[in-house]
């Protein structure tokens, strides 16, 4: 007996927000105008869905126009994060597409008289035999796309698509090479005012005393705002701005703030903090009579910053008791809702639209940004409010990546083969993005007069990929296995989504702790990793990577080689790293050589665009970076004090895609992360014999596990 | 106020502005060019570089009285889609960037070396721009689009 087809349904987004008019329009003048819930983050989502949406119509790509996000017309598609805008938006748009060309070609068939199957599509243009030919633009005010998507309508075979695949030039690029204003930073609205907030130095410190005589006194000086600890200043210029700013906070006087944990003993204080405990996976065997030994590791990251280029800005504008935002927000429904929290306004009342940032690499301040001007733009008079962070205040009053200890044990047989292996986490939870609570999530709001409770991070659940326990079940075949997460119950250093989540630690904690096993038995760990693996996928990236990497080159002193697998949150994007570093007291790495497979990769180089990019900005990670504070402020809030790698320092980065188009696209923002912080710090070893547990990889650090090695 | 005049993008501009102000808040604020950045505001990241007679400097850290008649190029001034500059054409043609806000200062960087050292190598690339930050990871592609301009200005 066969089982029945599973009915068809839709791709996730699109159940969500069924009405094709809210994806697809289609103009007489013959264009079509694709309107994703996604957000462009640098990321070149925008070309990835043009080409898609060609594809499926059969219309060149220049027909293509991508609307940017709105709450005021723009499917709800969440949050633009996770390496998902590919998979979830790209999966609704080609559903559209499909169907709304299906749509198309029963209206032509009824008016050129001919049947659907003898009618073909080339550029938008329908024709059949004989020469009888319309085309979505003739046909467009006559077919009505108010209705729902309706499952069943079947999207070209891959082999059938032009586009996906080939490698498009992204349509972003021009723009921002020709300096045309694209950033929310360079969009002003006729009248813009320009606003900045006074925030304290001193974490958590609460406003004791404001005087403002000498701030009012300054050319173009507009308004002060103040609710409890929240003030700002709104005036006619950004200069003016800034030297109001200037003055105010020479009138202010601030409590002594909260305490922070000691920056040198993170890994002692996230164990001793109140936690909650989550068992993530556990699978046993009974063979533990055989076990002769245990190997315990601890190896821990420090909380990282996003430290994105552009310090986070966003304008809004009230008329009434209704405002408009601008935002580079990755989730405009999302902040929205928060907005709509802390206002106490109908959500109806708030419209949140999407504008170009700079990378975010995560939730970073571009939410808090867009509270600060809806406040301050109540002050002015129904004009436009622009308001820009510092750099010091990007650096440290938005959230950063949480830090974290993880401890790896392993029970071993009398060949060193594991019998049973336990990963646990300490760590604050790696997501407090606004719209997803009863509270807000957004900074200002626990400033006001009435504050609301600051958020302490939760992690997303594991069917989600998890958060501090992302890639911590190994995907290598050990008879049995323990995964705890313990997620802290404080959080003195505000903690919120980093690019990965918890997956670079885990996957350094894990390939690193491999590569200690490998070396101890005296294998090879390229061999040790295919001998626990099953996965084709994953071991034809190791295997690829190895043979492009000439997997071992022959040794000189002074250099190292070191390798690094993960499956991003074990589902999406298969990447396997060889490193090559070099030096002895310095580290520098000279060069990456990855293997990534995606599945279908919609745009070959702008995948390995994406890929190149996080290896380079994991390197800068491991080499580099780590939130500096003393026991009351985060001190590391310049780019001196908050280094990141230059130019002089990238490594060479050498990407081979494996191309699968008959598997579903995934993400590959995040895939490097994990398996380039894990071979750095096994090419160290391989160069040192010096094994490196704690990130960054730097001289102290380099020095510290010296003297414990020794 | 005192008037400061100087050439921007080849037009003889005069600025009646406290000459104590950054070029960069003068640029952005004043002249409403958005070509060049803010990033730090403290000679850090590059983002706000521009041309002034030929060298590359950080906008943010440039009073305006120090620009008085002096060449100022911006990323505005380098080139237009209709013409562009061999290193905007370079940048698109590798796809040298992810987010792109750091491109403005970085095509100014690279411009400035290419007029001092027309065929440079990458090493000589990298350290010109050792001071700009890129946070997104494009580093190789935009060395790659440098060397790739540097080679169509030299062919004939
Ligand atoms: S903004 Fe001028 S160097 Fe950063
Ligand atoms: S491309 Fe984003 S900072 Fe350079």
């Amino acid at each position: 007996m066969t089982e029945p087809p599973p009915a068809p349904k839709l791709p996730v987004s699109l159940a969500a927000n069924p009405k094709l008019s809210s994806w697809i329009r289609f103009s007489t003048e013959g264009h079509v105008t694709i309107s994703p819930g996604k957000v462009e983050i640098g990321q070149g989502i925008v070309t990835a869905l043009a080409q898609i949406a060609a594809d499926e119509l059969d219309v060149d790509i220049g027909r293509v126009q991508l609307v940017r996000a709105s709450t005021a017309a723009s499917p709800n598609e969440g949050v633009t994060s996770g390496s998902l805008s590919v998979q979830q938006s790209g999966r609704a748009i080609r559903q559209v597409c499909a169907e709304v060309r299906q749509i198309f070609l029963g209206v032509a068939s009824d008016r050129l008289g001919v049947g659907i199957e003898a009618l073909d599509v080339k550029d938008g243009t329908i024709s059949g035999p004989g020469n009888i030919r319309t085309s979505y633009w003739e046909l467009a005010e006559e077919v009505s796309l108010e209705r729902d998507a309706i499952p069943g309508a079947i999207p070209k075979p891959s082999a059938q698509r032009v586009l996906a695949g080939s490698s498009v030039q992204r349509v972003d690029i021009p723009d921002k090479v020709f300096a045309h204003p694209r950033f929310i930073h360079d969009s002003a609205l006729p009248g813009t005012l320009h606003g900045r907030v006074l925030r304290p130095e001193l974490y958590g410190a609460k406003l004791v005393a404001l005087r403002e005589d000498a701030a009012r006194g300054i050319a173009g000086f507009v308004n002060i705002v103040r609710d409890g600890n929240f003030v700002g200043v709104v005036s006619e210029t950004e200069h003016s701005a800034l030297t109001t700013l200037g003055a105010l906070r020479k009138g202010a006087a601030w409590s002594s703030g909260e305490t922070l944990p000691d920056e040198d003993g993170l890994a002692e204080w996230l164990k001793a903090q109140p936690v909650e405990s989550t068992l993530i996976d556990r699978k046993t065997a009974s063979r533990a009579n055989e076990k002769t030994r245990t190997i315990r590791r601890q190896y821990t990251r420090p909380y990282i910053a996003h430290a994105s280029i552009a310090p986070s800005c966003a304008m809004a504008q009230w008329t009434q008791d209704r405002v408009r935002v601008w935002t580079h927000s990755q989730g405009v429904y999302l902040l929205r809702t928060d907005l709509a929290l802390v206002l106490n306004l109908p959500i109806e009342n708030i419209t949140v639209e999407h504008l170009e940032g700079a990378g975010c690499y995560g939730h970073n301040a571009a939410d808090d940004v867009a509270l600060d001007a809806v406040l301050l733009a109540k002050a002015a008079g129904g004009r436009p409010v622009r308001v820009q962070w510092s750099r010091e205040d990007e650096m440290s009053h938005g959230p950063f990546g949480a830090a974290m200890a993880i401890e790896v044990e392993a029970d071993l047989d009398a060949h060193g083969e594991i019998l049973d292996w336990r990963h646990s986490i300490w760590s604050n939870g790696h997501a407090a993005r606004p719209g997803r609570a009863a509270l807000p999530a957004l900074l200002a709001g626990t400033e006001l007069a009435n504050p609301f409770p600051r958020t302490i991070s939760a992690n997303p659940p594991q069917a989600n990929g998890g958060g501090g326990d992302r890639n911590s079940i190994p995907l290598y075949d050990f008879p049995a296995w323990q995964i705890e997460s313990h997620r802290l119950l404080t959080m003195p250093i505000r903690t919120s989504a980093l690019r990965t989540l918890g997956a670079q630690g885990n996957i350094f904690a894990i390939e690193s702790f491999l590569d200690e096993l490998a070396a101890e038995r005296g294998e090879d760990p390229v061999a040790l990793r295919l001998r626990h693996l099953r996965d084709e996928r994953a071991r034809d990236v190791i295997r690829s990577v190895a043979r492009r990497a000439n997997w071992k080159p022959q040794k000189q002193s002074g250099t190292g080689y070191g390798i690094g697998f993960g499956r991003y949150k074990n589902t999406g994007a298969y990447c396997a790293v060889i490193a090559e570093i070099e030096g002895a007291q310095d580290i520098s790495v000279r060069r990456l050589t990855i293997a990534v497979d995606v599945g279908e990769a919609i745009n070959p180089d702008g995948v390995i665009n994406q890929i190149e990019g996080g290896a380079i900005q994991a390197t800068s990670w491991v080499l580099k970076e780590r939130v500096r504070f003393d026991r009351q402020r985060i001190t590391s809030n310049t780019w001196t004090g908050y280094p990141i790698l230059r130019f002089s320092e990238v490594p060479d980065v050498d990407v081979e895609l494996i191309q699968r188009p008959e598997c579903d696209s995934v993400g590959a923002g995040e895939a490097a992360h994990g398996p380039v912080t894990a071979a750095i710090a096994n090419a160290v070893f391989d160069a040192l014999g010096v094994r490196v547990r704690n990130l960054p990889i730097t001289r102290d650090s380099l020095i510290a596990s010296m003297e414990l090695t020794a | 106020m005192p008037h400061v005049r100087f050439r921007l993008n080849g037009v003889e501009t005069d600025v009646e502005a406290d000459p104590d102000r950054s070029l960069l808040d003068i640029l952005r604020g004043d002249l409403h060019m958005t070509g060049p950045h803010f990033g730090c505001g403290v000679n850090e990241c590059g983002a706000c570089n521009v041309m002034v007679d030929d060298h590359a400097v950080a906008s943010c850290d440039t009073p305006l009285w120090s620009v008085a008649g002096k060449e100022i190029v911006t990323p505005e001034g380098l080139g237009t889609a209709g013409r562009p500059h061999p290193l905007q054409r370079a940048f698109i043609a590798e796809q040298a960037l992810q987010c792109g806000y750091c491109v403005s200062g970085i095509l100014m960087s690279a411009a400035a070396l290419l007029k001092r050292n027309p065929k440079p190598t990458a090493a000589e690339v990298k350290a010109a721009l050792d001071r700009n930050l890129c946070r997104c990871g494009s580093h190789n592609r935009m060395v790659r689009a440098v060397l790739r301009a540097a080679a169509e200005l030299e062919a004939p």
